[in-house]
């Protein structure tokens, strides 16, 4: 493009690095070192985004994370397409692909602008009253319409190929800003040798001093002081400085959350370095040094592309060498805004007029514009600005009315005043004070070790503001426990000060307007919406925010909060204190999900556990599912079998010769010590004491309350010695539960507990020919029925390592455990694999584990209990120790609800059809008949087919099951009722006689 | 996250390590299954979920993995102090004159 707004001279960029970039497929240039929003001011281009609600034309309102308009889609490759990228920080680097949003068919032109013709019907509340009914049609069609009518920005599709990574740091100071406050602060606090972190989430630091031409400190120019003053801090061994990074939260026991945007501004970033990294900084001291943030200028049509805050305009010059128009007019009720027209003028630039709210106000810079020439009316408003796609003119009115008179331009730059960023310290829970002469709310009362200083502190001019930062930055290293050294402060040779401005709505769209003069340009909130939603009933200035939705974007209302607090409170009629101010709530700028997430996604979003036998299975071809982190072998499918015909072989197989299972994932602990059978008295509801070594038994833990918690196999190993097994998802807390009444209820008992599920790998070996495939391989160990019964354990050796093998069973055949150090695990399953080879054994998974103990009645805790069930429920009573006089949950299980008849009871159900399985979880009724909401007696909770039975089996809790044996019961279900028997819980060798076959 | 001084290691840690575990200083009976419902009602369900002060038991999961006791201010998420299971409930916080 031939037109080019850079202003030969100005700004600090070097010509030398060129940098091309697209913008909505339009090939532009720009310079390194530029924003994206720079960039496009150099080449002309004021029109970027369409609003939300209305799709307006907007352009650039700031220069800076306060940006509301200029909102792009950045482009990399398909993956890596970024929504609502703020222009305005957005570095410019060679080859960056950017988009408009929010428009249809172009930005230019584009047809969901009808509704701002519309826009009388879309007034605060409106998706609130219109859409209401019929009420379905909320969902179907509504919404979905809205949905995609409205919206910032598309969401990316494919799933981010970048990563993120996170760091903890600790420090004695953390500054947070890095403009001439936070420079100073950083200074004082580093010299005294302490910690500093010193974060800024521009690229460079200076905050104001990048548009603040009068600004000199030692002998500088302001900006090129900080440069000096922060490459003298980067060198220093105590100080970290960090760059693009924000403060998005101020957590407890100044705990802050920053995001460092690593590689967004590179062209090639490559694969070693992150995007983002998430730093989580713990500081003895926090010095808040966030500024203060320009506010616009509330009037009629305030929006058009071209009005921007003064201060931008003058970073846009001062900075980047860009002029933001040729022929500017200022609208101003402060002095700040005279420095701007004073900049762009000596820049050769015109300034038509500048017009200013004030009557009279006198000071230097208004004398030097004067004397620059610039045409100043005092007492006069905007009242109306011209143009659709860019600014074209803005007519002028007496305040208090009078002759209009429309002046030709094609910028203006606007300032209310400034507004102090308090959004750190109000999310560190400080209370913010409203002072009255000032109109501004400054920090109070503060809630951490933090301090504010400068312009976020309410402190007016450059010498102030270094005065105050410098004795903070000197007090927080000391406070944090260094010793006070020797420092030079810089010194102030010249600065610039802002005064005050004004809150609300400008003369022009005052009460009896409906003109539309933007509040919150981001989500389109007007003066009049604001006023609306008090006349329409809304008292607290949270639910005017909530019907306006003014500063709910992702901006957060950083221009827009005071002036629709100010506008609230003049509607009420009441002083602004009284209304009060919204709630501060992080993220401060909007964070990305990859930052947060980190690392923990993918294969590293949780742990993966897996047995030492897990590498076997995957050979074998087994499929495997989740078991908490576990990964379990679920079936072991032979060629063309599905999952049926896998568990059908599987459980014929075992109950006819043997299987192998891996229980290695059940939870183990040994408890061990002189009392450690009075601590298994007390945590289980069975007797111990009498235990011999050598024996086993099953075990049932409650909690206080009476209801079953876990189970298991427990072994008595010696007399002081207890391997205790626990479900597979209960072993954590089953070991918690346990340390907790070790420690605190029982500490007098000489007790340890040792988790040991990640010591043992199991091997189950459960059939008739259980003992033919062990007996071999087995040291030390009698294996005959009458050396090792039922229930028992042994210590010897397997293969050569030394085992704990059990004799127990969880398939009602003769069964075995075979416990080894886990790093035999996999060698000796092999062995034992190879001997069950010569019997015609399987090896078999979960979900036949599941059919076989279900065809004998072994209850699984969490699958036939839930944590309502108590041994009696589950019919465990005889796993009660009837004389005991304490155990956790022997009170519990008392209660008068417990011991209650019409309980629900643990019971089998056969469905008159054997051919029927049941669904786990289907509800239960007595007569399928009734009107629903039927009465519900119970439900279904383990169902399989069963080929060892040749039939399906379930069992179900049923209200007052145990007396119903035999009763009909019926099963609703979507394609009819299924009708089901209530039976006894053993539906496979009731009498137990294969425990020993 | 908080930070939290565990009084076994002597030192404070930030949350991740912790674990809560509900109010402190609710002692179970020696004789529990002779308690009346009322009183195992007192002892297992009721819980006093202040504004303000609270004593509470927290475990050094990812540490000593001890139970110890805590003084919190649940309105401003302060820690007032930390001490080991089993120590009487203190007579005087520190700064509790705030």
């Amino acid at each position: 493009m031939s037109v080019t707004f850079r202003i030969a001279g100005a700004g600090r960029l070097k010509q030398a690095k060129m940098a091309g970039f697209s913008f909505d497929g339009r090939p532009y240039t720009g310079i390194e070192g530029d924003t994206l929003a720079s960039a496009l001011l150099a080449n002309g281009v004021h029109l970027v985004g369409r609003s939300f609600k209305y799709h307006r034309p907007r352009g650039f309102l700031s220069a800076g994370a306060e940006e509301p308009n200029a909102l792009v889609e950045i482009k990399r490759d398909s993956a890596r397409k970024t929504p609502n990228v703020r222009a305005t920080v957005q570095e410019l680097y060679d080859g960056l692909t950017a988009q408009s949003q929010n428009r249809w068919p172009s930005l230019a032109f584009d047809i969901g602008a009808v509704s701002n013709i519309a826009s009388p019907m879309l007034s605060a509340g409106f998706y609130y009253k219109t859409f209401m009914w019929p009420k379905a049609a909320w969902k179907n069609l509504y919404e979905p319409k809205i949905r995609a009518a409205a919206g910032l920005g598309v969401a990316p599709d494919q799933p981010d190929p970048d990563h993120y990574s996170a760091r903890f740091a600790h420090c004695d100071v953390l500054v947070l800003g890095g403009g001439a406050a936070g420079i100073a602060a950083a200074l004082a606090a580093a010299e005294t040798g302490a910690r500093v972190i010193l974060a800024d989430e521009q690229a460079e630091f200076g905050g104001s001093l990048r548009f603040e031409s009068g600004a000199r400190i030692d002998g500088q120019d302001g900006f090129a002081w900080a440069q000096s003053a922060v490459a003298k801090l980067k060198a220093m061994d105590n100080v970290r400085v960090l760059p693009r990074a924000t403060a998005f939260g101020y957590y407890a026991q100044n705990f802050v959350g920053l995001v460092e945007r690593v590689s967004d501004h590179l062209q090639n970033p490559g694969r070693d370095l992150p995007r983002e990294r998430l730093w989580q900084v713990r500081a003895r001291r926090v010095v808040l040094a966030t500024g203060a943030i320009e506010r616009h200028m509330v009037f009629a049509d305030n929006d058009r592309p071209g009005i921007m805050l003064a201060s931008a305009a003058r970073a846009y010059l001062n900075h980047y060498g860009v002029a933001v128009g040729r022929n500017v007019g200022v609208y101003t009720a402060n002095d700040s805004a005279y420095a701007a027209a004073i900049d762009l003028k000596k820049a050769g630039l015109n300034v038509a007029a500048i017009v200013d709210l004030r009557d009279n106000p006198t000071g230097p810079v208004i004398d030097e514009a004067r004397a620059l020439g610039i045409e100043i009316n005092f007492g006069r408003a905007v009242i109306r600005a011209g143009g659709k796609l860019r600014v074209s003119s803005m007519t002028v009115q007496p305040k208090n009315g009078g002759g209009e008179r429309t002046i030709p331009v094609d910028a203006i730059l606007m300032s209310a005043g400034w507004t102090p960023s308090v959004h750190l310290f109000s999310q560190s829970r400080g209370k913010v004070a409203f002072n009255d002469e000032t109109k501004r709310f400054v920090p109070g009362t503060y809630a951490q070790d933090c301090i504010s200083v400068g312009a976020c502190n309410g402190t007016d001019g450059l010498s102030a503001t270094i005065d105050e930062a410098y004795a903070a930055g000197a007090k927080a290293a000391k406070d944090a426990g260094s010793k006070p050294a020797k420092s030079t402060k810089p010194k102030v040779d010249a600065g610039e000060s802002w005064s005050r401005g004004m809150l609300g709505a400008a003369p022009g769209a005052g009460a009896d307007t409906t003109v539309k003069a933007f509040v919150d340009f981001q989500n389109d909130v007007t003066a009049k919406d604001i006023r609306q939603a008090v006349h329409e009933g809304m008292r607290s200035i949270e639910h005017v925010k909530r019907f306006t939705t003014n500063g709910m974007a992702t901006d957060q209302g950083k221009t827009s909060n005071m002036h629709g607090l100010a506008i609230a409170a003049d509607t009420l009629g009441k002083p602004i204190p009284q209304v009060g101010l919204t709630t501060f709530r992080a993220p401060y700028t909007p964070v990305t999900f990859g930052s947060i997430v980190g690392h923990a996604r993918g294969p590293l979003f949780d742990p993966t556990r897996k047995t030492a036998i897990h590498p076997w299975a995957e050979r074998q071809g087994a499929v495997f599912e989740d078991v908490g982190q576990w990964k379990r072998a679920w079936y072991f499918p032979k060629a063309g079998e599905d999952i049926h015909a896998a568990v059908d072989r599987e459980c014929v197989t075992v109950r006819k010769t043997a299987g192998l299972f891996d229980a290695s994932t059940l939870g183990k602990i040994e408890v061990v010590g002189p009392d450690a059978a009075k601590f298994m008295e007390l945590l289980y509801t069975n007797p111990w004491e009498k235990l011999e070594p050598g024996r086993c038994r099953y075990g049932i833990m409650l909690r206080e309350d009476g209801f079953i918690y876990d189970d298991g196999v427990v072994g008595r190993l010696a007399p002081d010695r207890f391997h205790v097994t626990t479900t597979t998802g209960g072993a954590p807390r089953v070991m918690n539960h346990m340390e907790d009444y070790l420690q605190t209820e029982f500490p007098h008992l000489n007790v340890w507990l040792t988790s040991i599920t990640e010591q043992w790998a199991v091997i189950a070996v459960q059939g008739p020919s259980a003992r033919k495939i062990i007996e071999p391989l087995v040291e030390g160990i009698d294996m005959s029925d009458e050396a090792l019964p039922h229930m028992s354990v042994r210590e010897g050796k397997i293969c050569g390592v030394p085992t704990r093998l059990f004799r127990m069973s969880f398939s009602g055949e003769r069964g075995f455990e075979v416990n080894v150090p886990v790093d035999y695990g996999e060698a000796v399953w092999e062995a034992l694999w190879v001997e069950g080879q010569k019997h015609g054994a399987c090896a078999y998974g979960t979900e036949s584990m599941h059919v076989l103990r279900a065809e004998k009645g072994y209850i699984i805790v969490g699958q036939d209990t839930d944590g309502t069930v108590t041994p009696n429920d589950a019919g465990l009573d005889w796993a009660v120790g009837k004389k005991k006089t304490d155990f956790v949950g022997i009170r519990g299980m008392a209660r008068p609800d417990l011991v209650a008849k019409g309980r629900k009871q643990l019971v089998g159900l056969k469905t008159r059809d054997p051919k029927v399985v049941l669904e786990e979880g289907a509800q239960i009724v007595d007569d399928p008949k009734q009107a629903i909401p039927m009465k519900m007696v119970g439900h279904v909770t383990s169902s399989y087919w069963s080929e060892n039975c040749g039939r399906s089996i379930a069992l179900a809790l049923v209200a007052g099951g145990r007396d119903r044996m035999g009763e009909t019961l019926y099963v609703p279900m979507p394609n009819g009722v299924v009708e089901v028997e209530v039976t006894g819980m053993v539906f496979f060798d009731e009498k137990g006689e294969r425990l020993n076959g | 996250m908080l930070l939290i001084r565990c009084p076994y290691c002597e030192e404070e840690r930030p949350e991740l390590e912790f674990r809560n575990a509900g109010e402190a200083h609710i002692a179970r009976s020696p004789n529990i299954a002779g308690e009346t419902d009322d009183d195992f009602e007192k002892f297992f369900f009721i819980r006093s979920n202040p504004k303000g002060i609270i004593y509470e038991r927290w475990r050094h999961m990812h540490g000593c993995a001890r139970f110890f006791n805590a003084v919190r201010d649940t309105v401003s998420d302060r820690f007032l102090m930390t001490y080991k299971a089993g120590e009487p409930k203190p007579a005087k916080l520190p700064g509790a004159a705030k």
